[in-house]
């Protein structure tokens, strides 16, 4: 055989080296495999060293192939691919092999672990001799950037991207960009109105001549890939005419229809049936909810449309698909509130006085239902004691075992703003208080000095049953104090929940549409936990804000804006290279059965009525191979994964079983 | 044609029904043609010719053999290896030959149960005294030998190097009148290839096909498909969309689906997995369960009807031996 094959097998320090013997493996590999020529063992392969020994081999032993058993590809395989390249060799003639996630970080064996370097190897190798040298396909940029999500991160993102020059779709599924941001009164720790910084970014979205708004729209579909995303956007049918409504407000003022508003107002306060959620919504135009709207339910009213000044009321208005192209993609989706109706002993919905966080938020917002009074659920009653229960569905092995991040804070700035509005006695009941960033333990001392009470222990119950006098009429808060290692009841007028922050329900849903996965608890992951937060595994798709995890605003305003920079990097790259790992038809050999026709994730098959063939196209192509597996004459072939390399590959795991097979005579068939 | 002098051919018949035998005389009048150009040395069924005649021709004297049938006993492996030995082109001519064919089905069991089924089971059968073919019997005049019942049918391939492959149960004639003539002409693939075409059953289909979507599975005597539509649309599993082509789409023009006698097209390993593959694709579905209840009830019989053909040459090749069994 003329292949030239290199091995080379990394310690990563003692990660893969205190499991496998990497010396062993190495020596093994360059005596027993056919067509290895050096098979060396190194300390840190990835590194400089490292990869100047490769290249000096190539050149020195005139290499045809490289293998390298280190770390995960998603780690490495770039670095050596490029380390191939600056010696001469094509980069899709370097294999690498994972030793570290596949072998030692999951054995307790060295024995077996060691032989199973050894298949890997030996796999990697008769792999590596029938890769073809592969060239990366270029591709253009669309500088559009679709932004989904409206909230503070995708705003942040918008307008980093719109001030640099470069066109940005938002879409945003509420009738209004904001967020949950736009319901908070202030924010922690330096008690910011949170409107007021939050409204001039909003209105500079809505102005901006680079930014188109879609909001009350959601993403239906999305196709193609990195550099030309084709994205179809449902806008919902608001039932008003976005061209004629001025956003005068009186539809909404002469509505007669009034229901809870379980979004906004978190079910706390009314709005109406006609509505913008909030008066400092972007746009100002409203939307007529079609499940509360009299018009709708029993063919009566109409008042809207009667008096709107410029006739913009259209009962008849159905969705709207548009079809936008993208060359990068922005997830800014945030988050849900987890459900506190399911924590029942918590009492919410069923003890009038248990609010959740967001309820309170609202409570406090002047612009609230109560006008920023902190008031009991009768509207009326200022309450004297109110506790504050952490970690609700949060840090419970039974709802969500993840930390919320926020909750902490958000407990201490409710605290404060008790303490700042009314006499009541506050009592916070936390696990562990969490205030690890800039100027968050501090606030959490001035909390301690202002008084608020700190029980540290998880609440057991809440519950009206009073079991003392002094509980009569109470809500009585039943804990297991840790600190003083005993069991309390106390005794208070209000209890709000500090529920957990939820990946978005339909999270996963939109995950599929993008091609970007979610971790167990649902929030999207990032292609590095450490060294590419924003950036997905699917290239042009970045996330940013709370989707990717529970975080504060000024994380997610960060995250905005690095999204923002990574898609800008992209665009002014102009092109980008992809992976030439597609699959291809041989349309000489393709019947035109149409089994491929309506299986490809990505949309990337077409196919010829005039020719009776179907075609890959390429700049849509991920390479998945899905096609590849279904074509049942096997004319679709995938790069990189042609059924030689692939079968060669099992062939290299069973080695060991193979040299036994050669060894055993040649032997006449028997039964 | 150009004539010349005359080429040596043979034809042998192993594990296999006959109807290949049959297929060879089926390319009627041009068998004369074939006899002006060939000798036929060696074809039992149609000529007289002894074993020990072969035995004695020179290494690679035959230009052509047409070896059609599966390996089942040591008689048809001693005949495979010295057929190979005698013949310069060694052909696996149709499906047993190729890859193991219906012979080929009984891999999903084994001799002692084959055995069993033939010697005591079938309702024709009277055997009162249980007698079983023996390799060796001991009579008066001294011991009898039989061929050995192997526990396996092999194809001709896993037996002996074969050059080329003619698909087909059994090959259609004018393949084989291709295949007689590429010869002739010295116009031969290279070694190793089939002879025919590389497309599948659906090229050769006037069937109309749209994208796929499946919701059920028919039998045959289900429904009475539509005369215009893709057979695959309506339901029916034709194994035509993974099927070499070949045959002029024979079956689905009769309305019924193809089964998959000419095998695999270039490129693909497994008939089985591929026309699997591409079933489960189609399917109509996302739940699990409805899956499951789609293949369960429409497919009854999936090894007989995904591997009808290809058991003996396939990746699963056989039942999973039990150690003790032999």
């Amino acid at each position: 055989m003329a292949e030239r094959v290199g091995v080379y097998i990394c310690h990563c320090g003692s990660n893969i080296a205190g499991m496998v013997d990497v010396e062993q493996v190495a020596k093994w590999a360059g005596e027993n495999l056919e067509g290895v020529v050096v098979s060396r063992d190194y300390k840190f392969m990835c590194s400089s060293l490292g990869q100047a020994m490769i290249e000096e081999d190539i050149k020195k032993h005139n290499l045809t192939h490289v293998v390298v058993g280190a770390c995960s590809p998603h780690l490495h395989e770039k670095t050596f691919r490029k380390a191939c390249q600056n010696a001469g060799l094509n980069p899709y003639l370097c294999q690498m092999t994972n030793l570290r996630e596949h072998v030692s970080w999951v054995s307790r064996d060295r024995e077996k672990a060691t032989e199973k370097a050894r298949a890997l190897v030996a796999a990697a190798v008769e792999r590596v001799k029938r890769q073809e040298p592969l060239q990366p396909l270029s591709v253009d940029v669309n500088p559009a950037t679709l932004v989904i999500g409206g909230g503070i991160a995708g705003l942040q993102a918008t307008l980093e991207l719109a001030d640099a020059g470069y066109p940005v779709y938002v879409v945003e599924r509420r009738p209004s960009i904001g967020g949950h941001m736009a319901q908070f009164d202030k924010t922690f720790p330096t008690l910011d109105c949170s409107a007021c910084i939050l409204t001039p970014k909003m209105s500079e979205a809505g102005q901006h001549p680079n930014v188109t708004l879609y909001t009350y729209s959601e993403v239906d579909e999305v196709s193609g890939s990195v550099g030309h995303f084709r994205v179809r956007i449902r806008r919902k049918a608001r039932m008003v005419t976005e061209d004629k409504c001025t956003g005068c407000g009186i539809c909404v003022e002469k509505c007669p229809r009034k229901v809870v508003d379980e979004d906004f107002e978190a079910g706390f306060g009314y709005r109406k049936a006609i509505y913008t959620p909030f008066p400092q919504a972007v746009p100002r135009i409203p939307v007529i909810d079609v499940h509360s709207c009299i018009w709708f339910e029993r063919q009566k009213c109409r008042a809207c449309e009667k008096l709107c000044p410029t006739g913009a009321i259209d009962f008849e208005q159905k969705d709207e698909i548009i079809e936008l192209e993208v060359g990068n993609i922005i997830v800014a989706t945030g988050w849900n509130m987890f459900d506190c109706r399911r924590i029942p002993q918590y009492g919410y919905g069923r003890l009038a006085n248990v609010f959740t966080a967001l309820e309170f938020e609202r409570m406090c917002n002047a612009a609230g239902p109560t006008n920023g009074k902190i008031l009991l659920r009768d509207g009326k009653t200022e309450p004297q004691t109110v506790a504050i229960v952490h970690c609700v569905g949060s840090r419970d092995s039974n709802h969500n075992e993840y930390c919320s991040g926020i909750c902490c804070m958000a407990a201490l700035k409710f605290g404060h703003l008790v303490l700042e509005k009314t006499k009541a006695e506050v009592y916070s009941f936390y696990i562990d208080m969490r205030t690890n960033q800039k100027g968050y333990e501090e606030f959490y001392h001035r909390l301690l000095e202002e008084g608020m009470h700190f029980v540290r222990g998880k609440v057991a119950e809440v519950t009206d049953a009073a079991r003392r006098p002094d509980e009569a009429g109470k809500l009585i808060v039943q804990v297991e104090d840790t600190l003083l290692g005993k069991q309390r009841r106390i005794p208070v007028d209000m209890v709000i929940l500090m529920g957990a922050l939820e990946p978005q329900t339909d999270a996963k849903e939109l995950g599929l549409k993008l091609g970007i996965s979610c971790s167990m608890a649902g929030w999207y992951t990032e292609r590095h936990p450490k060294l590419d937060p924003v950036a997905t595994m699917t290239d042009g798709i970045f996330v940013a804000g709370t989707c990717q995890g529970p975080k504060d605003i000024p994380a997610s305003v960060a995250q905005g804006a690095a999204a923002a920079a990574r898609v800008m990097g992209m665009i002014t790259k102009r092109k980008v290279w992809i992976e030439p790992v597609v699959a291809t038809i041989d349309e000489s050999r393709c019947s035109g059965c149409r089994i491929c026709n309506n299986i490809c994730p990505y949309n990337a098959i077409e196919y010829d009525e005039a020719k009776g063939v179907s075609r890959v196209i390429t700049a849509m192509c991920k390479g998945c191979g899905t096609c590849v597996a279904a074509c049942p004459a096997g004319v679709i072939s995938g790069a990189h994964f042609s059924n030689e390399q692939v079968f060669a590959e099992i062939e290299g795991i069973l080695w060991d079983a193979l040299q036994e097979e050669k060894k055993a005579e040649p032997q006449a068939v028997t039964g | 044609m150009i004539a010349q002098n005359k080429g040596k051919l043979a034809v042998y018949w192993a594990a296999s029904c006959g109807g290949c035998e049959i297929a060879i005389l089926a390319i009627d009048e041009k068998i004369l043609d074939v006899s002006k150009h060939f000798d036929i040395v060696f074809w039992p069924c149609a000529t007289d010719g002894k074993v020990r005649d072969v035995e004695k021709m020179a290494d690679g004297s035959i230009d052509v053999c047409l070896f059609n049938g599966g390996i089942r006993t040591s008689e048809q492996e001693y005949m495979a290896r010295l057929l190979r030995r005698k013949s310069k082109v060694l052909v696996a001519f149709g499906s047993c030959a190729s890859e193991g064919c219906i012979p080929g089905l009984a891999n999903l069991s084994n001799r002692k149960e084959i055995f069993h089924t033939v010697y005591h089971e079938t309702p024709s059968t009277e055997n009162p005294k249980g007698v079983e073919p023996q390799h060796v019997t001991d009579v008066p005049e001294g011991k009898l030998y039989l061929p050995v019942f192997y526990d396996t049918l092999f194809t001709l391939d896993q037996v002996v190097d074969v050059d080329y492959y003619l698909p087909g149960c059994p090959p259609e004639a004018e393949r084989i009148w291709d295949a007689i003539t590429a010869i002739l002409e010295n116009k031969l693939p290279p070694k190793g290839a089939v002879i025919g075409a590389n497309t599948t059953v659906c090229d050769e289909c006037p069937r109309k096909r749209t994208e796929k979507k499946i919701r059920k599975f028919y039998r045959t005597w289900e429904i009475i498909p539509d005369e215009e539509t893709c057979l695959l649309e309506q339901g029916l599993v034709c194994a035509g969309v993974a099927t070499r082509a070949g045959c002029g789409a024979k079956c689905p023009k009769v309305n019924s689906p193809c089964i998959g006698c000419y095998g695999v097209n270039d490129g693909v390993v497994d008939f089985g997995a591929r026309l699997m593959s591409a079933l489960a694709s189609v399917i109509d579905s996302d739940a699990p369960e409805e899956i499951d209840r789609i293949i369960r009830e429409g497919i009854p019989d999936p090894a007989g009807t995904f591997y009808r053909f290809s058991l003996a040459h396939s990746l699963l090749r056989r039942k999973k031996k039990v150690p003790d069994e032999e």
